[in-house]
C-alpha cells in the first residue's frame, strides 16, 4: 500500500494561462501548497477573493513533519471549515514527563481550561492536515469559489512594480508568466522567492543536529509527551517521544554538531538507537526519518511591496514549542482579511504594513521562546550546563525549580500589544481580552463564541444595546448580542466583563479584539473601526 | 518596592560561613559547582521578587 504522502493529489495539468500571449492578471497568487499557503488560499476564497495556489510538487508533505497543533490554530482552522477532521483524527494530549539521566524528574499536566471548544493541543501528522486542506479546496471549488491549485508549477523568476508582481513559472510544458495584485510567498524555510529577491534572512544558527524517526509500532506507552535530558541511551544529548495517530510515534534524538549524516541515517544505526531507547524486543516499522538542523531567524520585513512572505519563508524557529506551523497559520489569519479589504478598495494598501507590525511581533515572541528552550536543552557553556543540571536535579525533589525546566514552551496565541490597529481599552475588563488579543472562546447559547465570530467586523455586546448593523464607510459591522443571563457558568463575566457591568467589543475579522468599552458609543466605534483598517 | 538588603542580616555570620564551607568539604570542583548552582536557585526562589533578584544579580556582578 502506498503511503498518503506518495500519492499525487494535485498533478500537473496544463492551464489556460499557459496559452496566453500576455501574462494573465490575477488578484492573488499563493506560492507553496503547504499548510500556510493552503490555509491562506482557503481564507481568501471563502471571502470571494480569487486565488491561485502554485506548487512545484503535487503531493502532501513527505513524512510527518509538523505534528503538534495548538488551540488557536485549531480555532483558525474551524473558521476555515477544517477544524473537525483535524480534531477527529488527531491525538489529544495533556500530560508530559521529564526525565534526567535515568530518573523521572517530574510530570506535568497542561490542565486545559474549561469552557473552550478546542483542546490545548492535538498531535497530527502534517500530511493529514494538508490532505484535509486540499479536501477543503476541492469542496470550495465544488461550491464555485474562486480557488485554483496548480501542481508541477515552479516559480523561477519574480519581479514587481508598484501595481503588481510578475512570476515566471516553469512547467513540464515549458515556462509561462502570470501577474498578480499580490504574490504571497509561503514557500518554506528555504524560500526560493526570498532568495530570488536577494532578501536577508538573518538570525542565530544553532550548531546541533537532530534525528527524527517516526515509527509505527504497537506500544503500550501512554499518550504523553516524554522528554529526556542526558539519558543513558543518548548520553550528553536529549530525546523526545510523542504519539501521533495510527500508532505512529515521533522519536527525536539530539545528535550534536559533528556527525556523519549519511551514517546516522542508515536504518541499522537508527535501529540501534531505537533499541537502546525502547528495548531489544520492540518491533516497529520506520515510516520516515530525517536529520535536521535549525536556526532562529526572521526577515527584516515580511511585507515587500507586492510580494508578501508568510510562515517559515518569513521566520524560522527551533521545533521545540511547536511554533512553526502554528505561527504560520496565525500569519495567514492576520493577512487574509487585510488583503480582502485592500483588494476591494475599502482599506489603504498601507493596512498591509500592520501585517508586518503584528506578525513580526509574533515572530520575535516565538524566536525568543524558542531560543530560550534551545539554550536549556543544549547548554552553550560550562556554567550554563551546571545551572541546567542543577534545575533538573532540584526539580526531582522540589516544585520550586520545575517552572524553569524548559523542554519547549508550547505555542500560545500572540497578543498584538502596541499594534497601530488597536483602539480604546476599558480598564475594568480582563487583561487577557485587551485590544490586540485573540478572542477567548466561551460557551454561548447554542454553541461556541468563536464559531459565531470571524470574517467580518463584529460588535459583540454583553448586556448592552447597540444597532444590529452599522455601515462605516462601506464596511459592515454586525452585532453579536450576548447577555449574562445566558452565561450560566460565568465565562463571559470572567473572560470579557471583569469588573464592568456591560461590554461592547469591536472584533476584527481574524477574531482579535480591536477595541472595547463598557457602553455603546457610535462615534467611538466608528473611530476604532477606521483605525483597525488603517485609515 | 522592596530593595535588596545589602546590610549585614545574618545572625551568626561566622557560623553561617563555616556551614557554607563545610557543605563543600570533600567535594570535587565539579560537585561544588553543582552544589553552588542548586544553592543559588533555591535562594533565588525563596526571594522570588524579580526586582530584588535583578539588584542581586547586578550587585554580584560588582556593577553598582
Amino acid at each position: 500500500m502506498s503511503k498518503i504522502f506518495e500519492v499525487p493529489l494535485y498533478p500537473y495539468q496544463r492551464c489556460a494561462d499557459q496559452d496566453q500571449a500576455t501574462p494573465v492578471r490575477h488578484k492573488v497568487v499563493v506560492v507553496g501548497a503547504g499548510p500556510v499557503g493552503l490555509a491562506l488560499a482557503i481564507d481568501l476564497a471563502m471571502q470571494d477573493v480569487p486565488v491561485v495556489v502554485i506548487d512545484e510538487n503535487d503531493k502532501v508533505s513527505w513524512g510527518s513533519r509538523a505534528i503538534c497543533f495548538a488551540k488557536r490554530p485549531l480555532e483558525i482552522l474551524d473558521r476555515l471549515g477544517c477544524g473537525d477532521p483535524m480534531v477527529d483524527k488527531g491525538v489529544v494530549w495533556n500530560l508530559g514527563k521529564v526525565y534526567f539521566d535515568e530518573r523521572q524528574v517530574f510530570g506535568f499536566n497542561l490542565l486545559p481550561e474549561e469552557g473552550h471548544k478546542r483542546p490545548a493541543f492535538i498531535n497530527l501528522q502534517q500530511y493529514y492536515m494538508e490532505q484535509y486542506l486540499v479536501d477543503r479546496v476541492r469542496q470550495l471549488q465544488a461550491e464555485g469559489k474562486p480557488i485554483e491549485l496548480r501542481g508541477g508549477n515552479k516559480v523561477v523568476e519574480v519581479t514587481q512594480d508598484d501595481e503588481r508582481a510578475e512570476l515566471t513559472i516553469s512547467t513540464p510544458d515549458g515556462p509561462y508568466r502570470v501577474q498578480a495584485d499580490f504574490a504571497i510567498a509561503c514557500d518554506g524555510a528555504a524560500s526560493p522567492i526570498r532568495t530570488m529577491m536577494g532578501l536577508d534572512f538573518v538570525g542565530r544558527v544553532f550548531e546541533d543536529n537532530f534525528l527524527i524517526a517516526d515509527v509505527v509500532m504497537e506500544a503500550k506507552f501512554p499518550t504523553e509527551r516524554w522528554f529526556w535530558f542526558d539519558p543513558p541511551f543518548n548520553r550528553g544529548q536529549s530525546a523526545l517521544l510523542h504519539k501521533q495517530p495510527d500508532n505512529v510515534w515521533r522519536i527525536d534524538f539530539q545528535l550534536g554538531w559533528d556527525i556523519d549524516r549519511a551514517e546516522e541515517l542508515k536504518p541499522e544505526n537508527i535501529d540501534r538507537r531505537l533499541k537502546a531507547m525502547l528495548g531489544d524486543d520492540i518491533s516497529y516499522e520506520l515510516e520516515w526519518s530525517s536529520i535536521y538542523t535549525f536556526q532562529c531567524r526572521r526577515m527584516d520585513k515580511f511585507h515587500q511591496g507586492r510580494v508578501i512572505f508568510a510562515g517559515d519563508a518569513a521566520h524560522q524557529v527551533s521545533p521545540f514549542g511547536a511554533r512553526g506551523a502554528n505561527s504560520g497559520l496565525q500569519d495567514t489569519d492576520n493577512l487574509a482579511w487585510k488583503l480582502k479589504l485592500v483588494i476591494d478598495g475599502k482599506a489603504p494598501v498601507t493596512l498591509l504594513d500592520s501585517y508586518d507590525a503584528e506578525r513580526v511581533h509574533g515572530a520575535d515572541e516565538n524566536i525568543l521562546n524558542s531560543s530560550r528552550s534551545t539554550d536549556f536543552i543544549t547548554p552553550k557553556s560550562e556554567i550554563s550546563r551546571i545551572f541546567r543540571d542543577a534545575v533538573l536535579d532540584l526539580s526531582e525533589r522540589y516544585e520550586a525549580t520545575r517552572p524553569m525546566v524548559n523542554s519547549g514552551r508550547l505555542s500560545v496565541p500572540c497578543t498584538y500589544d502596541g499594534s497601530p490597529l488597536n483602539g480604546d481599552d476599558c480598564a475594568l475588563m480582563p487583561a487577557r481580552t485587551r485590544p490586540g488579543s485573540p478572542m477567548v472562546d466561551a460557551p454561548v447559547p447554542g454553541g461556541w463564541l468563536l464559531d459565531r465570530t470571524g470574517f467580518g467586523f463584529q460588535l459583540m455586546t454583553i448586556d448592552e444595546n447597540a444597532p444590529e448593523a452599522l455601515d462605516v464607510d462601506g464596511i459592515e459591522v454586525k452585532r453579536l448580542a450576548l447577555t449574562t443571563p445566558g452565561d450560566a457558568d460565568g465565562y463571559l463575566k470572567q473572560r470579557y466583563l471583569g469588573d464592568a457591568n456591560s461590554a461592547v467589543y469591536l472584533v476584527r475579522p481574524d477574531q482579535h479584539v480591536a477595541a472595547r468599552w463598557d457602553h455603546y458609543d457610535e462615534a467611538a466605534v466608528k473611530a476604532a473601526l477606521l483605525k483597525a483598517i488603517g485609515r | 518596592m522592596t530593595a535588596l538588603n545589602t546590610k549585614a542580616n545574618i545572625n551568626g555570620p561566622d557560623e553561617f560561613y563555616a556551614d557554607l564551607l563545610s557543605v563543600h568539604e570533600g567535594l570535587t570542583k565539579e560537585q561544588s559547582d553543582a552544589l553552588n548552582a542548586r544553592l543559588i536557585l533555591l535562594m533565588a526562589n525563596h526571594i522570588g521578587d524579580r526586582e530584588v533578584l535583578s539588584q542581586a544579580l547586578r550587585a554580584a556582578a560588582l556593577k553598582d
